[in-house]
């Protein structure tokens, strides 16, 4: 951890640790040259912005935490059903790093989430009904099919969705947050990216400009050790990435991306700092990311028992229950009955979700423009409804015998 | 000699090129020690070393301008794009710096940037483009984009000795549905060459890339339904364009369709239409028909997306169409 200096950036071998403390560790520092936020943690508890959180609302983590596992467990069920058109993303391990940060937000406040952020949705608004539609690629998911997986939003629900390329969403959650302040709103903006996208010139550019014009947003660096392959250590040669806040002048902090609480803490003080006109923050998150890039990724690159570490002594569900128990007082029957409830939600989303159409071929050519409202069929589907002949079969492409060298 | 995938031969051509030459190099995210998204560069690391086979961070603009600089040191830069759509981040880069760079200031660029293009995957609007429209528009970029193995693995290996910078566009799909026999020796193909995938006397389609395989299939149908004799013409190279061989077809059959997966407006396919009517109009018996995608962001939904893309079905329609001129 960099607060104790066990774990560097760069050595690519990450071990799971609970200790994170890196805000409350440089909390001084903050006071004397401001590259730090002040952010009370569990060494001030009272202090905490999790203190005043009322008992049902830290039990609602909970239920967030466990509705992003097990909705993302149904996800793989189905993609082995090959249900799932095209990839599957999980956040396994990520969970208290997503629902932490998202339920720091108001209802007004607006997120731009990334693909192992489903718990920030979730909290945002988002339903499973919608994910799993949106996986299956239904007629009536989100996006009626034209977007893959959890890349959807909503503006009335504060959430806007993500596209492929990374660090895009900076730039333009910049632009949101300038709205803000030009209306004199009192709302913030939370944009998340991981150690990957820090990378990219939208991700410098877009912070850049979001400092310069002190708005009210606050970037997330989850840092969960890998972007696809690539470990952290050929990702940036700086020590952590919390560090690259001092060169854009803007405050940072880090936590224990898997304590839920901590996670709360930090950005709700970010936020906090955001609503009052402080500017811009970022946060560096620790966590691990357990599954590949997507489920078709065997993660070989990943160090022998590296994975089952992290799983066996830094599960931020595990971890939560923990305090549950201790700190809330929750029985093993109280904890049982919020799972019960998640996987009674999840099963009347997947009931309703299988009755879905597929979306109707036509309806491609909706909405390219606000005017005109619709596309023309190209004059070589005049009359036709769908595309493809029930007995045309793209999959027997190259099985033509003539196939090689020119005649 | 045994048959390797669309994807393998574009592997031997890299490995024999680094072989051949230790100015090549590779450069790209997740290439190395996962051998790439697709695996086209798996077991590159380990032959060649973390110096040939270079992991990057997630940085476009910096693989391109740094492909770029090598360059102009003398060494043959390979860089990937992981999916080609991410490539629109790199064009500034490539279209203000590296396209004008021999013109403006004589420094050579002699770099492939390759990656994984088009659809049919169900890949959604952010994996599966076609953006080759926006680089063939650029002057000073030479553009590839190969359907078959054995031109994969000899437009690679020319791209590589090209002393200008050749976008390279591999088409997904084909990756490993596609096999060929690769022949004996030092096989190249050259840039700027058409192919002749079909012969024959009724009507043509000009076009690239999985395209080419629909309309082998289209013309397969045609005979077989209407009697009438298809040639396919597969590019193989859009910039430069093969004029010769796209008049001596329009001179042989006098019906042309042309067919590709970009989207319509300002495709590859109206360019070549106005160069058949500046140089062969007096040889066309019929108006020159495109069939391409419909101009839409592709979309993920399997219904959308066939809806949106060309299928066979709609080339057997316009040759038809062409046909009874």
């Amino acid at each position: 951890m960099p607060a104790s200096g066990k774990r560097k950036a760069g050595t690519g071998n990450r071990e799971p640790g609970t200790e994170t403390r890196g805000a409350s560790g440089n909390g001084k520092r903050a006071e004397s040259d401001g590259s730090r936020f002040p952010v009370p943690s569990s060494q001030s508890a009272s202090d905490r912005a999790s203190a005043k959180l009322t008992r049902d609302q830290k039990l609602d983590l909970y239920y967030w935490m466990r509705l992003t596992r097990s909705l993302e467990e149904r996800l793989v069920a189905l993609y082995r059903q090959t249900k799932v058109v095209g990839g599957l993303f999980r956040s396994l391990g990520q969970e208290a790093d997503a629902v932490g940060s998202a339920y720091a937000l108001e209802r007004r406040d607006i997120l731009s989430p990334l693909i192992r952020n489903l718990g920030s949705m979730l909290v945002k608004g988002a339903t499973p009904l919608e994910i799993l539609r949106q996986y299956m690629a239904k007629g009536d998911s989100p996006t009626r099919g034209r977007e893959l997986n959890i890349h959807f939003g909503d503006t009335d629900r504060g959430f806007i969705g993500q596209i492929s390329p990374l660090g895009d969403m900076v730039p333009v959650m910049a632009g949101v947050t300038m709205t803000f302040k030009m209306r004199r709103q009192d709302r913030v903006g939370l944009v998340y990216v991981g150690d990957g996208a820090t990378s990219t010139g939208a991700f410098h550019e877009g912070i850049n400009l979001a400092a310069v014009q002190r708005l009210p947003l606050v970037v997330i660096v989850e840092n969960n050790g890998y972007a696809y392959s690539t470990p952290i250590s050929k990702q940036t040669a700086a020590r952590q990435f919390v560090d690259k806040a001092i060169g854009y002048g803007v405050p940072g902090a880090q936590a224990d991306g898997n304590d839920v609480l901590a996670v709360y803490d930090v950005t709700k003080a970010a936020v906090d700092r955001a609503r009052s006109g402080g500017g811009v923050s970022l946060i560096e998150l620790m966590t691990y990311r357990r599954k590949g890039h997507a489920e078709h990724d065997n993660q070989s690159y990943v160090p022998a028992g590296e994975i089952d570490r992290w799983a066996a002594e830094n599960d931020p569900l595990d971890r939560y229950r923990v305090v549950m128990r201790e700190e809330l007082g929750a029985t093993d029957e109280e904890i049982a009955a919020i799972d019960a409830r998640v996987i009674r939600d999840i099963d009347a989303a997947t009931d309703e979700a299988e009755k879905s159409p597929p979306p109707e071929p036509l309806d491609a050519l909706i909405g390219v423009y606000a005017d005109p409202p619709r596309e023309r069929p190209l004059w070589f589907r005049e009359g036709t409804d769908r595309a493809v002949d029930a007995n045309e079969r793209p999959e027997g492409w190259g099985t033509w015998s003539g196939r090689t060298g020119s005649v | 000699m045994a048959e390797i995938t669309y994807l393998e031969a574009l592997r031997e051509a890299l490995v024999e090129e680094m072989d051949r030459d230790e100015n090549v190099f590779c450069m790209g995210e997740d290439i190395g020690a996962y051998g790439g998204a697709f695996k086209v560069t798996d077991g590159l690391l380990s032959r060649f070393g973390e110096s040939r086979v270079i992991d990057t961070p997630i940085s476009e603009i910096g693989i391109v301008g740094a492909a770029a600089g090598a360059g102009h040191m003398g060494m043959r830069p390979v860089v990937e794009m992981q999916f080609i759509d991410f490539i629109a981040n790199a064009y500034d880069i490539l279209t203000n710096y590296v396209a004008t760079a021999r013109y403006r200031a004589f420094l050579p660029c002699p770099m492939v940037v390759r990656g994984p293009s088009g659809g049919y995957v169900r890949g959604g609007p952010f994996h599966s483009q076609n953006p080759e429209a926006g680089f063939i528009h650029t002057p000073g970029l030479k553009v590839v984009y190969p359907a078959t193995a054995e031109d994969a693995k000899g437009l690679m290996k020319s791209a590589i000795r090209d002393d200008d910078c050749v976008l390279f566009f591999e088409h997904k799909y084909l990756y490993r549905r596609i096999k060929g026999e690769m022949p004996q020796g030092d096989h190249t193909v050259p840039i700027g060459k058409a192919r002749l995938a079909r012969e024959g006397r009724d009507v043509s389609i000009i076009t690239y890339a999985a395209t080419v395989w629909k309309a082998l299939e289209a013309a397969e149908q045609l005979e077989a339904q209407d009697g009438l004799s298809v040639e396919v013409l597969d590019l193989r190279t859009l910039a430069p364009l093969d004029d010769d061989a796209i008049f001596a077809t329009v001179r042989k059959t006098n019906r042309v369709l042309v067919l590709h997966e970009d989207t319509r407006t300002g495709g590859i396919a109206g360019e070549i239409t106005s160069r058949i009517n500046e140089s062969c109009f007096e040889w066309l018996d019929a108006p020159v028909l495109r069939v391409t995608a419909h101009d839409i962001p592709l979309p993920y939904a399997p219904s959308l997306e066939d809806f949106v893309l060309p299928q066979t079905s709609d080339i057997v329609r316009a040759v038809r169409r062409l046909a009874a001129y």
